[in-house]
């Protein structure tokens, strides 16, 4: 099957059997693909003995963990048909993932975030407020994950107003100027979920003492990139969402989980507040002690799996992110496919030994 | 009587020093303290005291590093090192006079070996202890403290501190050093060098390293208790999460058992492991990113089959000291399958390589260390790669620490 006409079915229709013949279908082809193409991929696969044609569930493929796109260049096709190089957020001085995309896997890219995210916003283009400085997909060094987000979001909106300037400072009165164009209509509102608790949350809070307010009750607010930074502030997502609604009247709120090695397929926040996976793509939990798979409510070690990397040999991947299947097939919102939650990032190892890890503290 | 070095400027760059043995007023005293002889009569009463104390307190003895710190303390084990280097030979040795160590801060009681070594060959030691909270180091230290009490002479010599790695604090105990000794590896060396030492002082640095085991399966297949080899192997690499200078990151397989004596060998570790270990959640994820580089870069790469992540195994067909590059910790081993000992040559013909725990005839060796390799500070039996000795590192500590009046009248 050609992602063509897995990309026509709807993506949270399938149930689970028919979903692993047709994922399994699709990742293998992939594996093959990836293992002609992309000679790293193959020596990696020489390595541990595997052998593609005795896969029956794609449980049993290899999963690549994703800093090994930090430390070397993975790609499946010549370097002539890249057309677009993906970037990881980094801080100074870390390596960087670099995900490489041809034609076809930026297009499918794009199609499948369309698919998905359509199944929450209903199709059809809406009015957008961008929670985040208009410099950020400007400027190359900060053009990564957020600009890359922005960006890939950017195709639902009609109309599009950033809500901060370059010092993120929130222009309240162009804002309330774009929603009276726009009332009556939804409004999608996307950004960074500690750019939107930090810079705009907060500010509507100081705002509304002094008696400026904002209604946001048409909004519908989508936002990502983990809650690490919000963990200092102690905000649980419970809270980051009656505290917006109570400020602002923003009722329809949805967290994604996705990443810059398989841009495309995200996981969209339901309506019962669990992350959902659709048929383009799989998570899998396993066991930090032997990455056995781990069974319904136990927590474990994120795999993602995507059907559309062609250009680089990413359809496979073991995160460093912790999380748990919450069930399959069963979500009281009526969408088919796992649904989970994310506990955020696996805890750095401590190791002893004479070299001083923490060398790199000194000033 | 020279005028203490601590002035009000310096009174105020050394606020943020915290002294857990020892204190600021005797530190400005320093100057007039005179350096001892090694091995003096005083110092090894002080430390048998000290290893009497430790060996006896229940609470130390719940640390095997503790257990073993107060062994090598003994007054018969102390003994024997002034055998082995009390020179005779009618010149006049001394301590150099203050030694500055810096201790790595993920190593519990590698602090007290320096500066035990330090005291013994007769000098003042000022030691930045980890900053990191080990139960071993407040043991330790509570024990010196008690100790001092019945050798007040020597708490002129003792200096233990602790610090956030202030540069200004760096800098003061660098220019009042003799010598400087820096563990805690390249990245610290190169941090502490910020700071400028005296003309005449002296630096003993220990760079980061790499060190291997090399087994003869036919040796090994002879063995009668393998399961204590296990535990010796066990102890040279898990213990310190493999990840000690001296800890093999890669098993080099001599003789004509080989198949046979790596099933039995990895499969008795791994019982052990998996008993004795505790795997943090991300070590599989890294060990495994590791291997899959190692595949991804290297030719004729095989990672073992592993039912679980205590222990990763990556088979190479060739070797260089470029491998290391590619090294782990908590149990991840390059794995080599040698005919002739000559053909690791290159691998330890780079002054990164450090120590070779071994099992087998010493004769097996000599083509390899006779060749003239750059690295290779030690040789040691399987299961003492850790053990301390005044030879470390490829520096004689007795030379480095001590210096000579040279008598020719």
């Amino acid at each position: 099957m050609t992602y063509a006409d897995l990309i026509e079915i709807s993506p949270y229709s399938l149930e689970k059997n028919e979903k692993k013949k047709l994922l399994t279908d699709r990742l293998n082809e992939l594996t093959r693909l990836h293992q002609a193409k992309c000679p790293e991929y193959a020596r990696i696969l020489r390595a541990i003995d595997f052998d593609v044609d005795k896969v029956s569930d794609y449980e049993q493929l290899p999963y690549l963990p994703v800093r090994l796109f930090k430390e070397l260049e993975l790609r499946s096709v010549d370097k002539d048909d890249i057309v677009k190089t993906m970037t990881s957020s980094g801080t100074s001085g870390q390596a960087v993932s670099r995900i490489f995309l041809d034609k076809a896997t930026s297009a499918n890219q794009q199609k499948t975030m369309v698919k998905i995210v359509s199944d929450f916003t209903g199709s059809g283009r809406m009015p957008m407020i961008i929670l985040d400085c208009p410099s950020v997909i400007k400027n190359r060094q900060m053009f990564s994950a957020r600009g890359a987000g922005i960006l890939g979001f950017s195709i639902f909106g009609s109309k599009k107003i950033y809500a901060f300037d370059d010092d993120m400072r929130l222009d309240i009165a162009a804002l309330n100027d774009f929603l009276d164009s726009h009332r009556g209509q939804r409004v999608l509102l996307f950004g960074f979920t500690f750019m939107v608790w930090q810079h705009f949350y907060k500010e509507l809070v100081r705002l509304k003492e002094e008696g400026i307010s904002i209604d946001l009750s048409d909004g519908l607010l989508i936002h990502g990139g983990g809650w690490k930074k919000l963990e200092s502030e102690a905000v649980s997502p419970e809270e980051f969402h009656s505290r917006l609604r109570d400020v602002c009247g923003l009722e329809r709120i949805h967290d994604y989980y996705g990443m810059v090695e398989q841009t495309g397929c995200i996981y969209m926040q339901c309506e019962c507040g669990h992350l959902h996976a659709s048929i383009f793509s799989d998570v899998l939990i396993r066991r930090p002690t032997d990455f056995s798979v781990a069974g319904i409510g136990e927590r474990g070690i994120i795999q993602v799996l995507s059907a559309i990397p062609e250009s680089y040999p990413g359809h496979s991947l073991l995160t460093e992110d912790e999380g748990e299947i919450l069930g399959e097939d069963d979500c009281p919102c009526g969408r088919k496919g796992k649904y989970f939650k994310i506990y955020g990032r696996l805890k750095n190892a401590e190791i002893r030994g004479c070299s001083d890890t923490y060398a790199a503290k000194f000033d | 009587m020279r005028q203490s070095l601590i002035n009000d400027e310096c009174r105020a760059e050394l606020s943020g020093v915290r002294f857990l043995v020892g204190d600021i007023e005797r530190l400005g005293n320093v100057g007039n303290i005179p350096p001892m002889t090694p091995f003096a009569d005083g110092v090894l009463a002080f430390l048998n005291d000290l290893s009497a104390k430790l060996m006896s307190d229940s609470n130390a003895r719940l640390y095997p590093d503790i257990v073993t710190l107060g062994f090598w303390l003994r007054k018969a084990s102390l003994l024997k090192l002034r055998e082995r280097y009390e020179k005779k030979d009618g010149n006049i040795h001394q301590g150099r006079g203050i030694l500055f160590h810096i201790a790595p801060s993920n190593v519990p009681v590698n602090y007290a070996y320096s500066l035990f070594s330090g005291l013994l060959m007769g000098n003042i030691n000022i030691v930045r202890i980890p900053s990191k909270d080990f139960p071993q180091v407040g043991i330790i230290n509570g024990a010196i403290n008690e100790t001092l009490r019945s050798h007040q002479f020597l708490t002129d010599y003792i200096y233990l501190v602790r610090y956030g790695r202030e540069k200004t604090v760096n800098d003061f105990f660098s220019a009042i050093a003799d010598v400087r000794i820096i563990w805690g590896g390249d990245a610290t060396i190169d941090e502490i060098r910020k700071s400028p030492l005296s003309p005449r002082a002296m630096e003993v640095t220990f760079a980061d390293r790499y060190s291997l085991a090399i087994i003869d399966s036919d040796k090994y297949i002879g063995l009668d208790n393998k399961a204590r080899f296990a535990e010796k192997f066990y102890n040279d690499t898990y213990l310190t999460d493999q990840n000690a200078c001296t800890s093999p990151r890669i098993v080099v397989w001599l003789g004509n058992s080989i198949v046979k004596a790596k099933e039995e060998f990895w499969s008795s570790l791994h019982a052990l492991v998996k008993e004795k270990y505790k795997l943090q959640p991300v070590i599989g994820v890294n060990k495994l990113t590791s291997a899959y580089i190692a595949a991804a870069t290297r030719d004729g790469v095989r990672i073992a089959p592993h039912e679980d992540n205590y222990l990763m195994r990556v088979d190479v067909t060739s070797l260089d000291a470029g491998i290391m590059d590619l090294k782990d910790n908590s149990g991840y081993f390059f794995e080599y399958e040698c005919g002739n000992i000559t053909e690791i040559r290159s691998l330890c013909d780079d002054n990164r390589c450090q120590t070779i725990g071994f099992l087998g005839e010493k004769d097996m060796l000599m083509p390899l260390l006779e060749s003239g390799v750059r690295g290779v500070d030690r040789v040691v039996p399987i299961g003492a790669t850790m053990d301390f000795d005044l030879i470390w590192d490829g520096y004689d500590l007795y030379e480095r620490f001590t210096r000579t009046i040279s008598m020719t009248i």
